[in-house]
């Protein structure tokens, strides 16, 4: 496998995209850790910068590399090497490459600025958000042929984790008002990576003293070993899961 | 005839009170002749003066039941031992200063303190430290009494196991100024109490409220700090209150709040400096007040007002960097707000006159939702809610039609 | 070498490869031609493993290739469209292609590498490369590992002259070592001296597998390319 990871990584880490991507993160981190006065509101608006444009930028851009990759692809394919070992080494190499770009970018500053637990924990997030998403990207490359279709697939589910999600859950808080639904909401809000990753942050921050009995509950869960490996688990499942199936779709693709 | 009747009895009252000016001077203390507090007073005639020296005075309970000075030297130390209320004063016109007094007894029915006074008038307890007591001063049925300088000190965290470290109740005309308190349930206790001024105290750290005050009439409260405590303070059921030039700092948790104000009418909160609160006040049943000239600071909310209030007249103040500017539950808001300065203001000012051309909403829509709909908290500080927070911004559809600033200031106000 | 038999290939409704039976074998240096679309790239695919065909079995080297790929360390395959990713050098790719085959591979053939004076450009990343430096580089890479057969989609398509014959005798000169050599062209003059067999796909069905000498007897044409034109004019397929 690192015979091609190698090559891969170096591919991608000198592509202008992921540079100004590591720029761009590490430009706004540090703008913002600087800008703000208290640093509580500093990581507060780094999180949102991690939990919009982390997912954004590993789910489009690794769209786009499999596409272009995709004459490359068969090159390796023509070669002695099993068609598992070709897509784990692009998946490696895209995870690896975008991790290390937004633990430049943002986790170094994050470490300046905080170095404790809430901060670690930011980097952690950061690191399965662009996992996560690196592995939806694969899934929905692999099932499309045809590149435009498949950006836009990409598009609508980046939409889709990032903003229709949480709309649905807004519609339920609606549709379910009459009952005690705190523990209902939490366990979906759980199925999203991003919403998972934002109130387990969130909980860690001054902020969650405004989430009223809601945060309460998460936090009680949160606070938990169990919620923890519960959470950890959903987080590891939502990489591990679209990339089995996108292995099992490219095992038995024609190229 | 009459007017020399008159004018005799009046001298003669001016004659008694003079003779407090002759009343003596009784020491006592570890080195004096008469060791004990209790045995000094027992000597000591209406008037006189007891100065008590250093040192370390286990004396049960010592009651004070007659127009007294008590002062300490160097502070000497009355130890309740957890035991006995260490001060009863049952008489007017005592003065208790300089002494430290710790360890108060503890009882739920009683409610000892480290000192109580009981139906008197013109008490003053100033300059005392009071630290680890039940209660730490205690006035019933109090009328004219001071409490000043005192520092009193608990490391209480249960409320239920810990009174509080001012408490009056059922009193009238009181002036209590310049104490420290801290970790008490309660920093100051007001019930029924009225025409009385909080004056330039310190309320750090208390379990449950920095200030507590009900049925309280005609009072005011002036230039405290309220800081820390676990749920901040709360103004209830009480007329004519003046809040004026007091700090409500980093009162920060679920029930939180800078101020609570219920069923508050006729009042005034002027001059005051909310930072870092979970809800900076919050308003329910309250008719007819003004708050003007406040400084609403990173609070998680500036104000909640319920549906109930009316009338609330909320100007000149400034609103910066507060997750929420302001909350409500209702839709038909009859309260007035007028030229604040709002720091999320977007609106521009064409004619530079400092008022903004377009009056500004301070109440968000997310705000909205989840005052209906508590579990929607859940998509706190997502991006769905700042986008739908940004385009009910642009237009607005849905948050209350008349809750707005039609003047809002361009500039911070000088406060 | 390599036997397929009754391999058929569907995308959908369109049938790409219809029952196709062919057998390839050592010495042997076939052209695979046919007009656009007709399966020649698809058959290839399908020995590469690349496309998965619905029926039909692929023998290389008396072994069956589906869920197979060390069959592939037998050949150099060079692609029609060489793209690389834009930012690996010409180095990287080389070596990267090495570090993959290096345990089958006793000992690297860098002939064309050197021909086409590549290590002089090791440096350059492949987005800054003309089209006919790819062509290059894929080139050199299909030949790199001495492999017995030798895949060739369109290897003269985008080299200029000079370039395009240092291919040719290479080709040749691996031909007259004994390795399978399977080339798909449109342009059939080139292969004139490099061929011995001919096959011609249509539709995705085998109209006809001959050698060249047959080819040529049986339309008295004495040029490759006339005597197949004739052939595929006169729809004359039959033995």
């Amino acid at each position: 496998m690192n015979k091609i990871l190698k090559y891969v990584i170096l591919d991608i880490v000198r592509n202008k995209i992921v540079l100004s991507y590591i720029a761009f993160l590490f430009i706004i981190t540090f703008g913002v850790f600087n800008l703000e006065d208290n640093q509580s509101k500093g990581l507060l608006s780094t999180l949102n910068l991690v939990l919009f444009i982390v997912p954004l930028v590993s789910i489009i851009f690794s769209t786009v590399y499999i596409y272009n990759s995709s004459e490359f692809i068969e090159l390796l394919l023509s070669q002695p090497l099993k068609r598992k070992t070709i897509w784990l080494s692009l998946f490696y190499g895209l995870s690896i490459s975008l991790i290390i770009a937004f633990v430049i970018g943002t986790g170094i500053p994050i470490l300046i600025f905080f170095p404790d637990f809430t901060g670690i924990m930011m980097i952690i997030v950061g690191v399965f958000l662009s996992l996560i998403f690196v592995s939806i990207s694969l899934l929905a490359a692999v099932y499309t042929r045809d590149k435009a279709k498949g950006i836009g697939i990409a598009i609508l589910l980046w939409l889709y984790f990032a903003l229709v999600f949480d709309g649905i859950i807004l519609f339920l808080t609606f549709q379910l008002a009459d009952y005690p639904i705190e523990k209902l909401i939490m366990a979906i809000s759980s199925l999203n990576p991003i919403d998972l990753s934002r109130i387990a942050v969130l909980l860690r921050l001054d902020d969650s003293a405004l989430m009223g009995y809601t945060g309460a509950v998460f936090k009680e869960f949160l606070g938990s070993v169990t919620g923890i490996v519960i959470s950890a688990t959903i987080l590891i499942l939502w990489f591990l899961v679209p990339l089995y199936f996108s292995l099992r779709k490219f095992k038995n693709k024609d190229l | 005839m009459k007017p020399i009747i008159i004018r005799l009895i009046f001298f003669s009252i001016l004659f008694s009170k003079s003779f407090t000016v002759f009343s003596k001077t009784i020491y006592a203390g570890k080195n004096q002749k008469i060791k004990s507090i209790n045995q000094a007073i027992s000597i000591a005639t209406a008037y006189d003066s007891i100065i008590i020296t250093e040192g370390k005075y286990f004396e049960k309970n010592i009651i004070i039941n007659k127009p007294l000075v008590l002062i300490g030297k160097n502070f000497p130390l009355l130890d309740g031992e957890k035991k006995y209320e260490i001060v009863s004063i049952k008489s007017n016109e005592v003065i208790f200063t300089g002494f430290k007094l710790q360890n108060s007894g503890k009882a739920t029915m009683t409610d000892p303190a480290a000192i109580k006074v009981y139906n008197s008038k013109k008490v003053i307890i100033s300059g005392n430290i009071i630290l680890n007591s039940y209660f730490g001063i205690y006035i019933q049925y109090g009328i004219d009494c001071k409490i000043k300088d005192n520092k009193i000190i608990a490391h209480g965290t249960d409320e239920q196991q810990i009174g509080n470290a001012i408490h009056c109740w059922k009193s009238d005309s009181l002036i209590i100024s310049g104490n420290y308190t801290k970790g008490h349930r309660d920093g100051i206790y007001f019930e029924f109490v009225t025409n009385s001024v909080i004056w330039r105290n310190i309320s750090k750290k208390n379990v449950r409220y920095g200030l507590h005050f009900m049925f309280s009439h005609n009072d005011s409260y002036i230039s405290n700090v309220f800081e820390n405590n676990g749920a901040g303070v709360a103004v209830m059921f009480t007329n004519n209150v003046k809040m004026y030039n007091n700090f409500f700092i980093y009162n920060w948790g679920d029930a939180a709040y800078g101020i609570l104000l219920k069923e508050i009418s006729d009042s005034y909160i002027v001059g005051n400096h909310f930072s870092s609160n979970t809800v900076g006040i919050y308003l329910e049943g309250v008719s007819r007040s003004v708050i003007e000239k406040n400084i609403f600071e990173k609070n998680g909310w500036a104000l909640k007002i319920q549906a109930s209030c009316m009338e609330a007249n909320i100007n000149f103040n400034n609103f910066i960097g507060n997750t929420f500017d302001v909350g409500t539950n209702g839709t038909l808001v009859m309260n007035n707000f007028n030229s604040n300065y709002w720091d999320k203001y977007e609106g521009y000012d064409l004619n530079r006159n400092g008022i903004g051309d377009v009056p500004y909403r301070p109440i968000s829509l997310f705000s909205m939702i989840i005052e209906k709909n508590q579990p929607a908290l859940i998509l706190f500080r997502s991006i769905m809610v700042t986008l739908l927070d940004k385009s009910e911004k642009l237009i607005p559809s849905l948050t209350p039609e008349n809750l707005k600033d039609e003047k809002p200031l361009t500039r911070k106000i000088n406060l | 070498m390599i036997s397929i038999t009754d391999l058929s290939k569907k995308y959908g409704k369109l049938k790409v490869l219809d029952n196709i039976n062919l057998e390839f074998v050592k010495g042997d240096s076939i052209a695979l031609i046919g007009p656009n679309g007709s399966g020649k790239t698809t058959l290839i695919k399908c020995i590469l493993g690349m496309v998965i065909p619905q029926k039909g079995n692929i023998i290389f080297d008396k072994k069956n290739i589906v869920n197979s790929w060390k069959y592939r360390s037998n050949i150099g395959y060079m692609p029609q469209i060489g793209r690389y990713p834009d930012n690996m050098t010409i180095g990287h790719v080389i070596n990267m292609m090495k570090d993959i085959r290096k345990s089958e591979t006793k000992e690297f053939d860098q002939e064309l590498i050197q021909q086409y004076k590549l290590e002089t450009m090791f440096d350059k990343r492949m987005s800054t490369l003309s089209g006919g430096t790819r062509q290059k580089v894929s080139a050199s890479l299909a030949f790199l590992f001495n492999s017995e057969v030798l895949i060739l989609d369109e290897p003269t398509a985008g080299l200029d002259p000079v370039s395009s014959e240092i291919l040719k005798n290479k080709i040749i000169k691996e031909r007259n070592k004994g390795k399978l050599i399977l080339i798909t062209s449109h342009i059939l003059s080139e292969l004139d001296e490099i061929i011995n067999k001919v096959i011609y796909l249509q539709d995705g069905k085998l109209k006809f597998n001959k050698s060249i000498d047959e080819i040529k007897n049986h339309t008295g044409e004495g040029k490759l390319s006339k005597a197949i034109a004739n052939l595929i004019l006169n729809n004359n397929f039959d033995e």
